[in-house]
């Protein structure tokens, strides 16, 4: 290095300097920014374009609606509660958090949201079950624009093939899968994923059997268990059961390598992209003829965090007025495939798409995740998901329950 | 940054040091101008966050810190949750055994083309840049391409094994005794590359002449390689293991993106344990719990470099 190079390069270093602590206040002023009393802000998991596009469109029409501007900030689904709870501890929270329903109850626990009663909104017309579905202990925390839950999808060409009926009752699906089984093709497809995805798909087999979430060691849900187990043994479910999400079900399905399928309506949009798929829905076979389907109660509530400015609130509390309005929750349902949150929406969806009414039907005797748990919800299901992967990786159904049950109650 | 500048300034003239030796008991104050930015910045960055990673495992850390900023400080209580959870034995296990596997293969194969890449034939750069490529590519987007690849039923791995004969059915990732060696497999394949350069930067620096006496002795290929080649490389070889120690150690991305932990918790290790305490549990007391004792097993490595790196200076 000679002496000249080291001159010039100290000569560059004090500009240099001044531009990175330049770039550095700009970047530090960006974080502090006041908010514009004007323009609200809704953090949502609409992450996909679609979903992110009905979703700004659905803004603009509150936001002009009532003279404001809305805005979104969409974050993956599993980091919206961590993001929320940051901006929280920074009171920087949005004006509005769209959350699952089944994460609700841990923030309104921590104490971070708004009676949405007191903010002005009413629950005329709500269904009493949407309303417990976004309630936490009495308090009616979120509102639902719709709702989604599980149903059997069924590959009309393949059944109608073999000559077989839509399956109804467990020993029916167990023998259909069972029959359309055939080379690199599986009967049935569902997640056992060890996610929230796997849990959701188990719990209408749990419910439907009269097992309960509170006693995971309850010979109901023991059952259920081996049922699973049973379509597995069969060789009418693919071993890869245990690594799949619900998208990864679809793409089975969709590609073929599945007759049938367990899973939700927001898996309409992608389904219809494949013309030469016939597909059917039906109700979640239940364990004996006769028996009660029920299924998990999923889908999105709106939420207003406590902000601490009841004006804003107020305002708030009007835009999610505004976006689960019967006409907006139409709009939404008729884009995303998925069930009106409001009865008589509902109903006029009912009319408009007939071919998922077995659906509506479905939601209509939903229950939800965390109606007996609350904020207890996610313990138990981080039990039960690693229960049924060792369950149908080898373990008996009795003995990995009985673990779950015992570290949901010791919280580890 | 000012502080110590600022006091040291003002300590100066007070002292009234005769004029002559005023130029070198500065010197020590402008050392230290150009030591404390570097010392504030570890402070800042990397012992805070530790101390506050410390301090957080003896509190009862719950979504409702983030409103109240309250955060009661409980003792042991989640160390001792911790590890009455059999999940926290299994998950140590695990890391163990990915950390060691991952290293052994890994060091392995890239020692061995090291040692292939100084001999010269043609194309060998083309080659050798192309088996950097795994080290190119995001650690999630390899995490999802091998998740396909190793899919049981359509798979391409699975389908290769049965279009020569073999019976294709391997539950790479659906099976828990099968799923952390694949994990690990991955793993080897992903670390080939960095281990692979900074060997065959180390081998050229064996000096030539070395090689020619050894072939004077009549020395063997293999003999060469033990008593030459290994000996010279010796700090090189210190630096790969423990750099990968540390940085396989604390692996959470690939397995997330392959596994998520499963099947039936196979293979979750302290890594995705932390994540799963963290924040799909949000209790973070008991994450920060399992943090440290990560830290801790790094830190206990870090020592042994050091040391390694201390008598190789001497």
């Amino acid at each position: 290095m000679s002496k000249r190079f080291n001159r010039r390069s100290r000569r560059a270093v004090i500009p240099l300097a001044v531009v990175c602590a330049l770039l550095a206040g700009a970047a530090l002023t960006g974080c502090g920014r006041q908010r514009d009393g004007s323009v609200y802000t809704v953090l949502n998991s609409s992450t996909d374009e679609t979903y992110h596009r009905w979703d700004a469109e659905a803004m603009a029409r509150c936001g002009e609606r009532l003279g404001v501007t809305v805005e979104q900030q969409s974050v993956p689904a599993a980091q919206v509660m961590t993001k929320a709870l940051r901006m929280a501890s920074s009171k920087s929270l949005p004006d509005i958090v769209q959350f699952d329903a089944s994460e609700m109850p841990v923030f309104a626990e921590a104490g971070g949201l708004t009676d949405l009663r007191t903010l002005g909104l009413d629950t005329d017309g709500v269904p009493r079950g949407i309303v417990n579905f976004g309630s936490y202990r009495g308090t009616y925390y979120g509102a639902a624009r719709s709702v989604n839950t599980l149903a059997l999808f069924y590959n009309k060409d393949l059944l109608g093939q073999a000559g077989l009926k839509v399956p109804t009752t467990w020993a029916e699906l167990r023998e259909t899968a069972r029959e359309l089984t055939r080379g690199k093709r599986y009967g049935i497809a569902l997640s056992a994923g060890g996610a929230e995805d796997g849990v959701f798909q188990f719990t209408p087999f749990m419910w439907s059997n009269g097992g309960d979430e509170t006693r995971l060691d309850g010979p109901r849900v023991v059952e259920a268990l081996d049922y699973w187990k049973s379509l597995l043994k069969d060789g009418s479910l693919s071993k890869s059961t245990v690594g799949w999400t619900q998208a990864d079900v679809n793409d089975q399905f969709m590609a073929g390598n599945a007759a049938m399928m367990i899973n939700g309506p927001w898996q309409v949009e992608t389904l219809n992209t494949k013309k030469s798929l016939h597909w059917g829905i039906a109700r979640i076979p239940v364990p004996k003829p006769g028996a009660k389907s029920v299924a998990p109660l999923g889908g999105a509530v709106l939420t207003v965090p406590d902000t601490g400015d009841e004006r804003r609130e107020r305002m708030a509390a009007k835009i999610v007025g505004c976006l689960t309005s019967e006409r907006e929750q139409l709009t939404y349902a008729r884009n995303s495939w998925m069930v009106p949150a409001d009865e008589k929406a509902a109903a006029v969806w009912r009319g408009q798409v007939p071919q998922l009414d077995a659906l509506a039907d479905q939601v209509a005797a939903a229950r939800s995740r965390t109606a007996r748990l609350g904020a207890g919800w996610p313990a138990v299901s981080l039990a039960l998901q690693s229960a049924f992967q060792a369950a149908l990786t080898g373990q008996s159904s009795q003995a990995a329950l009985q673990r779950a049950q015992q570290r949901a109650t010791n919280g580890n | 940054m000012t502080t110590p500048t600022v006091t040291a300034r003002g300590a100066a003239p007070a002292a009234g040091v005769p004029a002559a030796a005023r130029p070198r008991s500065r010197r020590p104050l402008a050392q230290w101008g150009f030591v404390a930015p570097a010392v504030l910045f570890m402070l800042l960055f990397f012992g805070y966050p530790l101390v506050r990673n410390v301090v957080m495992s003896f509190q009862h850390y719950t979504p409702k810190t983030f409103f109240t900023g309250e955060a009661p400080l409980n003792g042991f209580d989640n160390w001792s949750a911790v590890f009455r959870d059999a999940l926290f034995g299994k998950a140590l296990w695990h890391t163990l055994v990915f950390t060691a596997g991952s290293l052994l293969g890994q060091f392995c194969a890239g020692l061995a083309l090291a040692v292939f890449f100084t001999r010269r034939f043609p194309l060998n750069g083309v080659l050798r840049s192309l088996i950097l490529l795994p080290w190119l590519v995001p650690m999630v987007v390899s995490g999802i391409v091998w998740r396909r690849i190793l899919d049981q039923d359509t798979g391409v791995l699975n389908s290769f094994l049965d279009a020569v004969g073999l019976d294709g059915h391997t539950p790479w990732l659906t099976s828990p005794h099968m799923a952390l060696l694949s994990v690990i497999l991955v793993n080897i394949w992903i670390g080939i590359p960095f281990n692979m350069v900074i060997l065959y930067g180390g081998l050229q620096e064996v000096p030539r002449e070395l090689y020619e006496a050894a072939a004077l002795d009549g020395a063997t290929a293999w003999r060469t390689f033990r008593s030459v080649t290994l000996p010279t490389l010796r700090p090189v070889i210190t630096v790969v293991l423990v750099l990968g120690f540390m940085s396989t150690v604390k692996i959470l991305d690939l397995i997330l993106a392959l596994t998520d932990g499963g099947p039936a918790d196979a293979t979750q290790t302290l890594g995705t344990l932390t994540y799963q305490n963290s924040f799909v549990r949000l209790d973070f007391g008991a994450g920060a719990v399992v943090g440290n004792v990560l830290i801790l097993i790094s830190a206990v490595f870090a020592v042994f470099y050091l040391r390694a790196n201390r008598t190789e200076g001497k």
